[in-house]
């Protein structure tokens, strides 16, 4: 009878401590433990302590984006309407709600909300993938075959942090003019928009990498503008099949306008 | 009916939930079409015992796919190739002979490995804990259809509560996320009247209590496709409304206790 052999060296694994040859993978705890206990937290600090909190703000900050990013693109069309028509768009962002507000006050406004919103996008999407990490802290040895996991959703971090840095450079670019005209001849002119697009996106390479950026933009809003419905609870058998629409449809406009301005500047189209 | 020669089977040897473990390579010569997956292993078993080895540990009960207790990631997919199907329901004839298959547990913190193929799912016994039932008066049995529930609702509920917790969900979550699962035992409750009393208790006590141990989810939609029940990614919306609700809405209620 071979099972007493089976069964006492199952007892003797059980007892034997952990050996050297196990340091090759990170240990898992002998029983399901907790990851993180739970405390209780002021309201909203307790609902963005939860993961589907976390989830929501992604969601609500991401909504706050998408809006920034359609009409920054509506407002750069603008460019092929003329460098007057541009400039004069910029001047009208200055005076958003003027003599209501002084002067530049809504802008400042409007760009303190973005930037917390992307801080808490990027807060919320690190403490996610943290515990994401420690959810499956030995990954599968073999392959994994995923079965509908998209490329974009499952690139949303890189895809991001391209987008991010992408964004330092565009606000280093056109914002600070820092950047605006390395490697030409000419220099970085507050006010004049047209001009300061037309200097830096004649240069091949950076007209490229704003291609590249904006596409990569897109993939990410590929998914995350489906994924709004859900992790909002957005869920409705009436409206469920339009949401793929919706993501598609957005990031596409999108993509298609942003990638627009360089190659009309490197094809002349915009001089 | 035909027989499957030549198999190669790499499977997942663990002592114990300290140990590093390894693949093992086995071969397999010859196995009908009609076996199930978990036959394969019992045949490769009879071949380890003959020769004096250590027999694969997998968890198996029903096998007849009701249950929920068998597991296995074969060739990276959950529950193996086949849609809506557990492991024990799964055959031989989705392999080719000389196929290679490669057999994992689930990985997962919240699932550590007990030994070889079978891992300890309690994190989910203790989602289930936090609100997964409903109040219900003892002593004599209700009359049945006391409460009236709309069809389309029960239907809706049914499809939830079709889960039978094997934690496929988790397995194949890129985050090891648990809210299929978890969603789908709010939505089986939180859809009937007889759930209604609880509702936000519940959904706040589960979704915090499988905080606890698992990822988050990123909408990747993996779980809905690994479930043999081919639960929906429905339930995960719901589960987050009423989260929220439970936060927002029923707020001043839930804090009265």
């Amino acid at each position: 009878m071979p099972e007493p052999v089976v069964v006492t060296s199952i007892l003797k694994s059980m007892i034997t401590s952990p050996t050297a040859n196990s340091e090759a993978l990170r240990r898992s705890p002998a029983t399901g433990t907790a990851l993180q206990a739970r405390k209780k937290r002021p309201f909203l600090l307790d609902l963005y302590s939860t993961a589907v909190g976390k989830k929501y703000v992604m969601a609500i900050s991401g909504i706050a984006m998408m809006g920034f990013v359609l009409f920054h693109m509506l407002g750069n069309l603008k460019m092929y309407q003329g460098a007057e028509a541009l400039d004069h768009y910029a001047e009208f962002l200055q005076m958003l709600l003027y003599p209501i507000l002084p002067k530049n006050a809504m802008l400042w406004i409007l760009r303190g909300g973005l930037v917390s919103m992307l801080l808490l996008h990027l807060h919320a999407a690190w403490s996610l993938t943290m515990l994401n990490r420690h959810a499956r802290p030995v990954k599968y040895q073999g392959a994994r075959d995923y079965q509908v996991a998209k490329f974009a959703s499952r690139t949303m971090r890189w895809t991001g942090i391209i987008v991010l840095a992408y964004l330092v450079w565009h606000l280093l670019d056109f914002t600070f003019g820092t950047v605006n005209a390395v490697g030409t001849e000419s220099t970085f002119v507050r006010g004049e928009v047209y001009n300061n697009v037309v200097r830096s996106l004649d240069r091949p390479v950076v007209a490229a990498f704003y291609v590249i950026a904006n596409i990569l933009l897109g993939i990410h809003l590929f998914h995350g503008a489906w994924s709004i419905f859900q992790s909002l609870g957005w869920n409705n058998p009436r409206f469920n099949n339009w949401r793929r629409g919706f993501a598609t449809g957005f990031a596409t406009i999108i993509v298609v306008g942003n990638v627009s301005f360089p190659i009309a500047v490197i094809a002349g189209i915009v001089k | 009916m035909s027989h499957l020669q030549n198999l190669t089977l790499k499977v997942w040897r663990q002592s114990g939930p300290t140990d590093a473990g390894q693949f093992e390579t086995h071969q397999v010569a010859e196995i009908s079409d009609e076996a199930s997956f978990l036959e394969l292993l019992d045949v490769l078993n009879e071949q380890l015992i003959n020769e004096n080895k250590e027999a694969v540990v997998f968890d198996h009960d029903c096998r007849e796919g009701i249950c929920g207790t068998c597991s296995l990631m074969i060739n990276g997919v959950a529950h193996g190739p086949q849609r809506a199907t557990t492991t024990c329901q799964l055959h031989m004839r989705s392999f080719k002979s000389n196929d290679t298959i490669v057999v994992e547990p689930w990985r997962a913190a919240a699932f550590p490995i007990i030994k070889d193929l079978m891992v300890d799912r309690s994190p989910f016994d203790r989602i289930i804990e936090a609100g997964g039932y409903i109040t219900a008066v003892t002593g004599g049995a209700p009359d049945g259809n006391l409460i009236a529930v709309p069809k389309p609702v029960s239907d809706a509920a049914m499809d939830s509560a079709q889960c039978i917790g094997c934690g496929a969900c988790v397995a194949a979550c890129p985050n090891g996320a648990a809210s299929l699962f978890t969603g789908a035992k709010i939505a089986h409750l939180n859809r009937l009247p007889q759930g209604q009393p609880e509702r936000y208790q519940r959904t706040e006590a589960m979704v915090e209590k499988m905080d606890e141990y698992f990822g988050s989810c990123t909408n990747h939609g993996e779980c809905s496709a690994a479930c043999p029940k081919e639960i929906s990614v429905d339930v995960i919306a719901l589960m987050n409304k009423d989260y929220r609700a439970s936060k927002f809405k029923s707020r001043k209620e839930i804090s009265r206790d």
